[in-house]
């Protein structure tokens, strides 16, 4: 007798179903989109739709449909041309409110869409686009952490009335990386004092004492943790500032990840000029708060050119006038550990927090200069890539700008509030603030453009290699084992139906090797179903009745099967945990379609057999 | 339809001296040109540049090959590349230009022979990166290898059938390197994830072999271990050749459709499975075999002290 619980006929059934369902938004297809956005970033409305499509109207650039998806307007167009053509006309007249950028739309029905069904994302190597791999300096954010110790143990000294010889950056241990800071004082230097005047300043690190030659030394190491966390706190802004200049520019569903320990993995679909981007994003930024000079005349200084002794002159302000700020700088960014909008009594504010050492700084500067003035000046190092005489130069650029001014309220150290700002400017502020609080530069080691053509290109090849593939191997299995070999064509087809469900539920991104992995999974997927009918035919040919050759097929074949796909389960997660980018695409495909292989063959081959033969009474011959 | 109509009887232990010297010379051939050739490593390794230019009329080689070099870059490869009107540049890494001027000299190099060539597809990578992915290779190759050899111990509890195994999963990623290195086809990253997917694919058929021998020994303990051994082949045989014929149709689609970016990948996807299909038949058996492999170590007998007691 040839039974199969019926719980399992409906549990093959649901996830059919469901798989089908997952798998349905891939085969619509999309067409080339314009994706507009605000530049406030705040969502886009139903009125501002209309506003873009009656303009398009009026220019004569056809679209096909336009809809609002993830606070954003998509426009979709027939051909790249009118896409193109769209995008020129909404960037002339739109450039200042809206921000455009080049993408994909899929066809994708609105019900399926409404149901949060989307095809799977596309990969750089088939949508087109560029991606970058950028080096972070975190042993540049570790030295910038001891100068700033050091400089506190130098004010400290100097305040306790000590001499000393000198308070460097050194490196302690086996790499050349500097991670300690050494204090050396004369020989006749009080030690002890010296040791609880820097035990404020160098609080954290763990300090020693020794005696030199030339005097003695007090030295403090960063711990190993303490390292890693300011390298992660380095990466960290990084990224954050990376996927702010990234959204200024404008780029549909960009990428930017940590890879690595200290590495940044961006990409950005769509986009071709690599120069530009790279100058963009390249930008090293900064930030400096410092007291205003209440004494002498901005305006002075401006027309004069020189500044008075103690203080800087900024002409680059974003309140239009120059000012004056004293040459101290009570706190970096670097400093800088958070800064939100926020309410205050007056309207929209930024609440700013600093770190433990520049709250202490704040607490003794604003103790000392209530109702004076302090600044935040803005400085942008970045290289730029001009014309000179037609040969194209590249160059570093700094540029300083003092993005706010107030008055100080009150006394507060690490934690306070800007107020008296609009709300656009304050959301303006505070992405600023956050993006500036970086000093260490980030520089690309990794490159690599797909035009869109040979994105299109690709994956026409794909799928064509898949389609022939599916197509070879379904003739002949349909020849080779007849019914039975039909039986295996459909499993094969669920198979990939089901594959190509969960990649979308999982949002993993298509790649080519991936498209490569799904057509391998379609070779692989066939050989437990020849283990089953292999079996199956020997057992007829031993002499056994149809059906029991069928359950005796499927019984025997199930250790064989599950250990025989172990082994190329254990390669796949390897190439899953060690391959990066579109090789990772690959090995996702190849373990998701094992499993998937595993459920279709052994448990839908076998339901479907089930409801084929196992209610007969008499069969014959099997067709197989 | 059937290829295998009835059973075959063919004599693989009796001819195993044959295949022996066959994988011999195959892998002694794979290994010289490895290690005398080497293998033609794609800048994923090396690091440099990679570009695919678009003329729009068919375009001079060693005008190209001329520009770049004046341009500053030092022994450029330009080759034609699919129509003469496309072009393949490769460049050596260069720790002295920064990845941000290599588009704009390449470009410019490029424009000056022709304003409207188009640079269809550019990588730069970093000589840092690129020997960075060489050590990450090697471990996961490593790792793969080594997860792979704790789970034949633990599948097959003697350690003949283990060794068996062992060497065919060894023999087959000699052989696909080997042909790399013969055909000097160009060795990127998707090749290894081809030879680690053929790794952990060939080792299959030799895991059927092996799990119809402990079903042979567990009924049949009398037989000679050669014709047992003989006999799971033969019996496994069509299965064997029927999955790895539906694979290489797959391949062989991707191979001739996939593109030139995914060439290498199935070629050594391709051989890797002509390979372990040959390894699982002919090696794997006759080396458990050689090294004594019998009855007693797949199924340790009861004793026999037991039946005597027996009236």
């Amino acid at each position: 007798m040839l039974e199969y619980a019926r719980w399992k006929y409906i549990l093959v059934a649901v996830v059919l179903a469901l798989a089908l369902l997952f798998a349905l938004p891939n085969v619509f297809g999309d067409d080339p989109a314009l994706q507009v956005a605000r530049k406030d970033h705040a969502p886009i409305t139903t009125d501002v739709s209309h506003e873009v499509e009656a303009f398009l109207k009026e220019r004569n650039v056809p679209y096909v449909k336009s809809y609002i998806d993830n606070d954003r307007l998509m426009v979709r167009f027939a051909n790249v041309d009118n896409q193109l053509a769209a995008r020129d006309a909404v960037n002339a007249k739109y450039a200042g409110t809206y921000i455009t950028a080049l993408s994909f739309a899929p066809r994708t029905p609105a019900f399926l869409r409404a149901l949060g069904l989307r095809p799977m994302p596309l990969g750089l190597d088939l949508r087109g686009g560029l991606y970058l791999l950028y080096q972070v300096d975190v042993n540049a954010a570790v030295n910038q952490a001891l100068e700033g110790y050091a400089q506190d143990a130098r004010r400290a000294l100097a305040a306790a009335n000590i001499p000393f010889k000198d308070v460097t950056a050194v490196a302690l241990g086996n790499d050349k990386i500097p991670n300690a800071v050494r204090v050396v004082l004369p020989p006749q230097a009080d030690l002890t004092a010296a040791r609880t005047a820097v035990n404020q300043a160098l609080q954290g690190l763990s300090l020693s004492t020794e005696n030199l030659a030339s005097g003695s030394a007090i030295t403090g190491v960063m711990t190993g943790a303490q390292i890693r966390e300011r390298q992660d706190y380095a990466i960290q802004q990084n990224i954050t500032t990376l996927r702010n200049r990234v959204n200024e520019l404008g780029v549909s569903e960009p990428i930017v990840q940590r890879q690595g320990i200290d590495r940044i993995n961006v990409q950005l679909p769509g986009v071709q000029n690599s120069a530009e981007v790279k100058d963009i994003l390249g930008r090293v930024a900064t930030l400096e708060f410092r007291l205003e000079d209440m004494q002498n005349n901005p305006l002075e200084a401006a027309q004069t050119g020189r500044a008075p002794l103690g203080s800087k002159l900024y002409t680059k302000t974003r309140f239009g006038r120059p000012v004056l700020l004293k040459r101290e700088v009570i706190a970096t960014g670097d400093q800088l550990t958070n800064a939100t909008t926020g309410q205050s009594q007056e309207g929209p504010a930024v609440n700013i927090k600093l770190d433990a050492r520049a709250g202490e700084n704040m607490l003794k500067t604003t103790r000392a200069n209530l109702n004076k003035r302090m600044a935040v000046v803005l400085i942008d190092k970045r290289r730029e890539t001009i014309e000179v005489d037609g040969k194209k130069v590249t160059r570093d650029v700094t540029d300083e700008e003092v993005i706010n001014d107030a008055t100080i309220r009150g006394v507060f150290s690490n934690q306070f509030q800007i107020t008296g700002l609009g709300a656009a400017e304050a959301r303006d502020l505070s992405l600023l603030l956050r993006s500036g609080s970086l000093a260490t530069g980030i520089y690309p080691i990794e490159e690599r453009a797909v035009g869109p053509s040979v994105g299109r290109e690709n994956i026409q090849k794909g799928v064509t290699a898949l389609l022939v593939g599916m197509a070879g191997v379904f003739l002949f299995m349909a020849i080779y084992y007849r019914t039975f070999g039909l039986v295996a064509d459909l499993v094969l087809l669920a198979n990939v139906v089901l594959l190509t469900a969960l990649l979308s539920m999982m949002r993993a991104s298509l790649s080519l090797p991936g498209i490569a992995g799904i057509i391998l999974t379609v070779g692989m997927a066939v050989d437990a179903n020849v283990l089953i009918y292999e079996r199956i035919r020997e057992e007829v040919r031993k002499g056994v009745s149809p059906q029991a050759a069928i359950r005796a097929g499927f019984d025997k074949a199930l250790s064989a099967i599950t250990d025989s796909n172990i082994t190329t389960l254990i390669a796949g997660v390897v190439l899953w945990i060690f391959g990066t980018g579109p090789i990772r695409g690959f090995a996702i495909v190849l373990t998701l379609g094992i499993a998937t292989s595993m459920f279709t063959s052994l448990m839908g081959s076998r339901a479907l057999l089930t409801l084929m033969y196992g209610g007969r009474r008499k069969i014959a011959r099997l067709s197989i | 339809m059937e290829f295998f109509s009835h059973q075959t009887r063919y004599p693989f232990m009796a001819t195993r001296k044959v295949w022996y010297t066959l994988s011999a010379v195959l892998m002694i051939v794979s290994l010289a040109s490895f290690f005398t050739r080497g293998l033609n490593l794609a800048i994923d390794f090396t690091g440099g540049v990679n570009a695919e230019v678009n003329f729009t009329h068919a375009a001079d080689v060693e005008a190209v090959r001329a520009k770049l070099v004046a341009a500053g870059f030092h022994e450029p490869q330009v080759q034609r590349f699919g129509s003469s009107q496309d072009i393949s540049i490769r460049l050596p890494p260069d720790p002295k230009q920064s990845a941000i001027e290599v588009r704009a000299r390449l470009e410019g190099a490029v424009k000056s022979l022709d304003a409207g060539a188009q640079v269809a597809q550019l990588e730069v990578v970093g000589p840092q990166v690129g020997s960075e992915l060489k050590t990450s290779t090697v471990w996961a190759l490593f790792f793969t290898l080594l997860l792979i050899f704790i789970y034949i111990a633990f599948r097959f509890h003697t350690w003949r059938l283990s060794l068996g195994a062992i060497f065919a999963v060894l023999h087959d990623p000699i052989l696909v390197i080997g042909f790399f290195s013969l055909t000097q086809i160009s060795f990127d990253l998707a090749v290894v994830a081809a030879i680690l997917a053929v790794v952990g694919y060939s080792l299959n058929d030799t895991v059927v072999v092996f799990d119809r021998i402990r079903e042979r020994f567990e009924t049949n303990r009398r037989s000679a271990p050669d014709v047992v051994l003989d006999e799971s082949i033969n019996q496994t045989l069509s299965r064997t050749i029927m999955t790895k014929l539906v694979t290489s149709i797959v391949v062989v689609a991707l191979l001739f459709l996939g593109g030139p970016v995914l060439r290498g990948f199935s070629a050594a996807l391709l051989i890797g499975i002509i390979a372990g299909t040959y390894s699982s038949i002919y090696i794997s058996s006759a080396i458990a075999l050689d090294f004594g492999l019998n009855a007693e170590h797949v199924f340790p007998s009861v004793k026999k002290d037991a039946l005597d007691h027996l009236p």
